[in-house]
């Protein structure tokens, strides 16, 4: 069918990606949280995850809920090439989304980093899960990072002591908007990721079972007084 | 001396308010009314002679000077007269000093004094170096010296020596965050536990080093805040306009300074400004350590509030731990210590943090402490505030009912 063609010529070609070993890491305040790669029929729990927050001014909540909206929507309908989804849960409620996509072999770029649950550095754990992904499991080289708000400009450009590619802007670019571009090296990443990868593998059968079923998070700290069942 | 009464008490939430879009001024203002209801006199606040204002930042971070005659302003409390106190991270304790003198003097029967902070309107690394502007400029600032640096150094230090360990650090987290999630001004209201903080595979990304041996979650956060308390002198007629709650005793004001630079102190370890504003204060109040009933103190780094209790007299030098261990410093234990989650988990908007201790002595001893966290018939809370790195320290002590 012509239909088909035509949807067949509108995807983007994928690389197959070897996937995230779930983990599993305790929290400050001793919750449990597991960290695994989402299946693309979870898409539904993460947009509804992500749709309330779009709203959300502070800390530019709105900039990176409307992007990792589209960019989990296009993952979902064959419109990005080689993205990857990962989640924090605890007791399979998702606390965090972080997701990245791949260029080629050796370069990935990372996308989004949400917190949905603050205070307890999630965002840093599963922003350093996305890295070793990109580093260990997929065996990249370098990842082409931007920020969108200075809480993100603090984790990656400072405390991570990210390369600075602005000298070669605007040949070397993020695609998200052409900010420009800092970089984790493999060798800068092998030199950090004690201090920032946290995890253990493999996790016990029961905690990982927890995270079987996606629940979206019945209360956000940034929109006081939500109610899912009002949306 | 006359004698001084605490009569209302006004807080805001301690974190980051920087998504309000107020001005420091304006934060002062609502912890300032507040303590205005707390004392009933919000119609008739005209009473007030004298404002005090404790703030350290204002004119470097916040581009904002003249602040007490602002708030002043701000309060339709004119002609009031105002003053600022900046005494680094003890101006809140000096600024009810200075109140308690103007009253117990007898130059005025009425003072307002207001804390307050807005630090989380500059980055991190802006708001260490604003903190950093209280170190000697050329023996310390210079060479890059930072607050969390001292605290590193004092911890390790006091570590090698009484044989401290990251184990008992972690504890004292545990129960100031336990306390902290119990008030609802506190800026971390997440509680933690020692499994997590300490006994963790992933400690290392749970709870980072921030200065070796200072992990996160051995530090204070940076936080925005104000807090307010309204005294008045016992003997005045203007007394009568305080009949809502039960008046509060200021009875015992001591402060005293150290060397600016640490280096030059005979044992870097000794905080002897700490021993003689407890000694001082205890003498004015008649009342010794074994008198207290709970405490707060300065834990911008979790070793200080070990340092600082024994500098006061609660235990031996070197110690405080053991009582950690045996929970002699939970709510429930037999001296309570920093029951408001202290510094490290209510915050520490460093100009409201002195005025902000007074005001958890004072919720104390009323009995109004939220439930879980009210100490049993405390009858004489001390507040111990640590200017610089313990080169200029007052303590107050507050009674339920002044017995000499």
């Amino acid at each position: 069918m012509i239909v088909n063609k035509m949807e067949k010529r509108l995807r983007p070609p994928q690389i197959n990606l070897k996937t995230y070993i779930p983990k599993v890491i305790m929290l400050a305040n001793g919750e449990k949280m597991v960290v695994r790669e989402t299946k693309r029929e979870e898409t539904s729990v993460l947009l509804e995850t992500i749709f309330p927050l779009i709203e959300v001014q502070k800390d530019f909540y709105d900039i990176v809920a409307a992007r990792m909206y589209a960019e989990i929507l296009g993952w979902y309908r064959y419109r990005v090439a080689n993205e990857f989804v990962l989640v924090g849960a605890i007791d399979g409620v998702i606390v965090g989304i972080v997701n990245s996509r791949i260029i080629d072999e050796d370069v990935g770029i990372s996308l989004h980093t949400m917190t949905i649950k603050r205070g307890l550095r999630i965002g840093a754990q599963l922003f350093a899960s996305k890295m070793e992904n990109h580093f260990n499991m997929l065996g990249q080289k370098e990842v082409l990072i931007v920020a969108e708000s200075p809480i993100g400009f603090r984790r990656w450009m400072i405390e991570y002591g990210l390369e600075n590619r602005e000298d070669e802007y605007p040949k070397v670019q993020h695609e998200l908007g052409g900010v420009p571009t800092h970089v984790l090296t493999k060798s800068l990443y092998d030199i950090i990721c004690d201090q920032k990868v946290g995890g253990q593998r493999p996790v016990d059968s029961e905690i990982l079972a927890t995270a079987d079923i996606l629940k979206a998070p019945e209360e956000y700290e940034q929109i006081p007084g939500f109610e899912r069942s009002k949306q | 001396m006359r004698k001084v009464y605490i009569v209302g008490i006004g807080h805001t939430n301690f974190g980051n308010l920087s998504e309000l879009d107020l001005d420091l001024v304006d934060i002062m203002a609502f912890a300032s009314t507040e303590a205005m209801d707390d004392a009933g006199i919000r119609k008739n606040r005209k009473i007030v002679d004298q404002v005090i204002v404790a703030n350290m930042g204002g004119g470097i971070i916040n581009h904002q000077t003249g602040i007490a005659s602002s708030l002043v302003s701000r309060l339709d409390l004119e002609p009031a007269m105002a003053e600022l106190i900046e005494n680094g991270p003890a101006s809140g304790a000096s600024a009810i000093k200075m109140g308690f003198a103007c009253i117990a003097s007898g130059m005025v029967d009425v003072v307002m004094v207001t804390g307050g902070e807005l630090m989380r309107t500059v980055s991190g690394w802006e708001g260490t170096d604003f903190i950093s502007t209280l170190l000697h400029p050329e023996a310390e600032y210079n060479y890059g010296l930072t607050l969390p640096a001292f605290g590193g150094m004092f911890t390790r230090l006091y570590m090698e020596r009484y044989g401290l360990t990251d184990r008992e650090l972690a504890m004292v987290a545990v129960k100031n965050h336990e306390n902290a999630t119990k008030n609802p001004y506190a800026h971390v209201i997440t509680p933690c536990t020692l499994e997590a903080i300490f006994d963790n595979p992933d400690v290392d990304t749970v709870n980072p080093y921030i200065a070796e041996p200072v992990r996160l979650y051995s530090t204070c956060p940076v936080s925005d805040g104000a807090a307010s308390v309204i005294m008045c002198a016992m003997d005045s007629p203007k007394m009568g306009y305080f009949k809502k709650k039960e008046p509060i005793v200021i009875s015992g004001v001591g402060s005293a300074t150290d060397t600016h630079c640490v280096h030059q102190r005979e044992d870097p370890l000794r905080l002897k400004a700490v021993q003689l504003s407890a000694e001082r204060a205890y003498k004015m109040a008649g009342l010794s350590a074994k008198d207290i009933s709970f405490a707060e103190l300065h834990d911008a780094f979790l070793v200080l509030e070990l340092a600082i209790s024994e500098e006061i007299g609660f235990f031996k030098i070197g110690a405080s731990k053991e009582a950690v261990v045996k929970g002699v410093t939970r709510i429930n234990g037999s001296l309570p210590i920093n029951t408001s989650g202290g510094l490290k988990a209510k915050g520490h908007p460093v100009g409201a943090t002195g005025v902000s201790q007074v005001y958890e002595l004072v919720k104390q001893l009323r009995g109004e402490a939220e439930k879980g966290r009210q100490v049993k018939n405390p009858k004489h809370g001390m507040a111990v505030n640590f200017g610089g790195f313990g080169n200029n320290v007052v303590t107050t002590i507050c009674s339920k009912e002044c017995k000499k």
